[in-house]
């Protein structure tokens, strides 16, 4: 069975939400932003999305934007990243690798699979890789057995959703909004509707939802339908407000008291 | 003005469409759609309704007349002989889209894709551009029919552009500088993207050049290939063969593939594109994306890129803001690797000397980026000797940059003299012409001196 699926089954059984937390590694720097990382796990994370810093993230907001240029200035590369992969797993959280296609394809995807499992990755998500261009990381993820997540969105066709989550292992990312990663102070009443197509689309995988969540209460009323929450842009903000490993630990225990909360169904 | 009539009603018959790319997009290993599935219904949407509409005779009737009656098609050919005596004793015709309306070839796919957006209902067009001619042509499209535009600008490039910004403005666009990473093309074109996949339901992006997801390249290059489909016929009527070579300049490569597809059947026609070499390609200061760079994935398509080791885009550089753009249409990487189109760098400098030679020698301010292929001309002719015939794009005109031109030949304030007293003899002159002027031309007795005329960025400010 696969790591991430494993332990979303887990916590399931516990009656709550998953929850899954990102930061890109190298903001402010490598070492510090492991060390971010472990904190999340440490106060109640679940998993932990690694992001590989890229050049041209065109699927995020001025704020991972902002931290993940830092990196890319310092050259920080998939070894930093594969670091910080055993640190997180080492640390006792499922860790997943969240990158645009390209540094995973300059890597070389055979290698990248590779070095991933043996570093003691989970898997990958690939918000700008799509099943239908994925053949090469579809056969290389088989061979590693690595989870592999592709994302659904609210302008998915059906039809979309049902191949999409056929090609997907681990978990469904369910892109709950139209639009950039980013806090909102709404989350969106797309997310359950997408929630639920998604389900009917394919019953057996579990369905993680983010885009917008920055707190407790939002992951509490997402832990009503969803298997998982994903936290990223509040993370990031953290981390650029100087808070560090410390305002790390205190979002996600909000957090994670959000996924625990007997959610009020919506 | 027009060298043949236009197409009548009824004649309309579409040009045989090069076999590529697949159904899905993709030339050879290039190609495709490596963007959010939040995108995909919107490509998806789009990929159909072109399809629908490219065949559509009304479309075909209506697009016609606004390229005869709006935009001057035909553009002509004109031959420059004065120019063609330093290209070796080659020929060299010239395809003039830097007579059409708004002042290049941008307005060929613009037309097209506005019209695209009206059909599927939406209101509202976004665009990147670099040197601001795409973003001209959008503006102007949209004012056309109706729609209201917004255009992303790198603020680095809305500073060596200030005409074209001030030019979009007036025709009512709104212009946001981007402000992340190089702040030039590549990071206009990330923040056309984000805003896309946030207003997808009422929103079109008319991207501009021919890379980009399926359907751009493909549709972009449909759009663009009425420039070689004319200067095709141009030259055999005028001089009852082909040319031996087609060329042009390529940066995200629209008005290349424009002028190349009709001639990609012609096996003994060579398809040159010239990229910016920048300070040279040693230096690692250029734009040349298939000569110094390697396939990868980038704004949504997998091409040729300039990446370091982690994948990550590398800051391109060049004198032409239209040049200026570390990827490539992912249909060049392909004519490039299967050996149907060759590929050379041309340095900021000798853009810079054919820039300056076809302004004296023929009267015609070349764009910038166009310079490129000017210069390509000029070493290719070199190269394969007298009698050889050259067709060169002059995809756009130089108006927009003077000021460039300007600083690069020290005809500005910079060269001006400082003491009063020297005036009459250095009118306006500095004492070094820069390259590619001769410094035995002097000026003209009463003229207005180039400190009499207003600055650049002020021009642009008050406009």
């Amino acid at each position: 069975m696969s790591g991430l699926a494993e332990r979303i089954a887990a916590a399931k059984a516990e009656g709550r939400a998953a929850l899954i937390g990102y930061l890109p590694v190298g903001y402010p720097d490598v070492d510090a932003s492991i060390e971010a990382m472990v904190a999340m796990v440490e106060a109640g994370a679940d998993a932990i999305e690694i992001g590989v810093p890229y050049s041209d993230p065109g699927i995020d907001g001025p704020v991972i934007q902002e931290a993940v240029d830092v990196a890319v200035r310092a050259g920080v590369g998939m070894r930093d990243v594969l670091k910080a992969v055993e640190a997180v797993s080492g640390a006792g959280a499922v860790a997943v690798v969240m990158s645009y296609w390209n540094p995973i394809e300059r890597y070389g995807v055979e290698r990248f699979a590779t070095d991933l499992a043996a570093a003691g990755g989970a898997g990958a998500i690939t918000p700008d890789l799509i099943p239908d261009e994925a053949g090469e990381w579809i056969a290389a993820s088989d061979r590693a057995g690595l989870d592999r997540v592709f994302l659904v969105a609210p302008s998915s066709t059906d039809a979309r959703l049902r191949s999409t989550t056929a090609a997907s292992r681990g978990f469904v990312y369910v892109a709950s909004t139209m639009g950039v990663t980013g806090a909102r102070d709404t989350v969106s009443d797309a997310a359950r509707t997408l929630v639920d197509r998604t389900r009917e689309a394919r019953p057996d995988i579990a369905l993680c939802v983010g885009l917008g969540v920055s707190n407790g209460a939002q992951a509490a009323e997402l832990a009503a339908f969803a298997d998982g929450v994903i936290v990223g842009s509040a993370y990031v903000r953290e981390m650029l407000e100087g808070r560090g490993a410390d305002g790390v630990r205190a979002l996600t225990a909000d957090l994670a008291a959000g996924v625990r909360r007997a959610g009020v169904p919506a | 003005m027009t060298t043949t009539s236009p197409p009548q009603p009824g004649e309309l018959s579409l040009p045989a469409r090069p076999g590529w790319p697949d159904e899905t997009g993709h030339f050879g290993i290039f190609g495709g759609r490596f963007v959010p599935e939040a995108l995909i219904a919107a490509l998806d949407e789009l990929t159909e309704a072109y399809e629908a509409m490219r065949v559509d005779p009304a479309f075909l009737e209506e697009f016609a007349r606004l390229q005869r009656d709006y935009t001057g098609r035909p553009s002509p050919v004109t031959e420059v002989p004065k120019f063609a005596e330093h290209c070796g004793g080659a020929r060299v015709l010239l395809k003039r889209e830097d007579l059409n309306h708004t002042g290049s070839h941008k307005i060929n796919n613009v037309l097209g894709q506005a019209l695209l957006t009206k059909r599927i209902g939406k209101s509202r067009v976004i665009a990147e551009t670099g040197a601001g001619q795409h973003g001209v042509a959008t503006a102007t499209a949209a004012a056309l029919m109706g729609l209201s535009c917004t255009v992303y600008m790198g603020e680095e490039d809305t500073r060596r552009q200030a005409l074209n910004v001030a030019r979009m403005r007036l025709l009512g666009a709104e212009v946001i500088p981007v402000t992340t990473g190089s702040r030039t093309l590549k990071d206009a074109i990330n923040e056309a993207f984000r805003d896309w996949v946030t207003n997808v339901e009422t929103t079109n992006y008319v991207f501009g050049t021919v890379a980009g997801p399926h359907p751009f390249p493909a549709m972009v290059r449909d759009f663009q290939r009425v420039i070689g489909d004319e200067a095709r016929v141009q030259v055999l009527e005028r001089e009852g063969r082909l040319p031996d070579a087609v060329l042009a300049c390529v940066g995200g490569g629209s008005n290349a593939i424009g002028i190349f597809t009709a001639f990609v059947p012609d096996d003994g026609v060579r398809l040159i594109g010239f990229e910016a070499g920048g300070d040279g390609v040693e230096t690692g200061r250029h734009a040349a994306t298939i000569t110094g760079g390697t396939p990868g994935v980038l704004h949504g398509a997998r091409s040729y890129l300039l990446q370091d080791d982690n994948g990550q885009t590398i800051e391109s550089h060049s004198i032409s803001a239209g040049l200026d753009y570390p990827g490539v249409g992912p249909e060049h990487s392909y004519l490039n690797d299967i050996g149907r189109a060759e590929y050379r760098p041309i340095t900021d400098a000798e853009a810079m000397e054919a820039f300056a030679l076809l302004c004296r020698t023929e009267g015609i301010i070349p764009a910038i980026e166009s310079a490129h292929a000017l210069a390509g001309a000029m070493k290719l002719g070199r190269e394969v000797g007298p009698g050889a015939l050259l067709l060169v794009n002059l995809s756009g005109r130089g108006d927009k940059d003077v000021e460039t031109a300007s600083a690069w030949f020290e005809l500005g304030e910079e060269a001006a003299p400082t003491d009063e007293d020297d005036r009459a003899v250095e009118v306006g002159r500095g004492a070094d012409p820069g390259p590619g002027l001769d410094t035995d031309q002097q000026p003209t007795e009463g003229a207005v001196s180039n400190d009499g005329a207003v600055a650049g960025p002020e021009a642009g400010e008050t406009a």
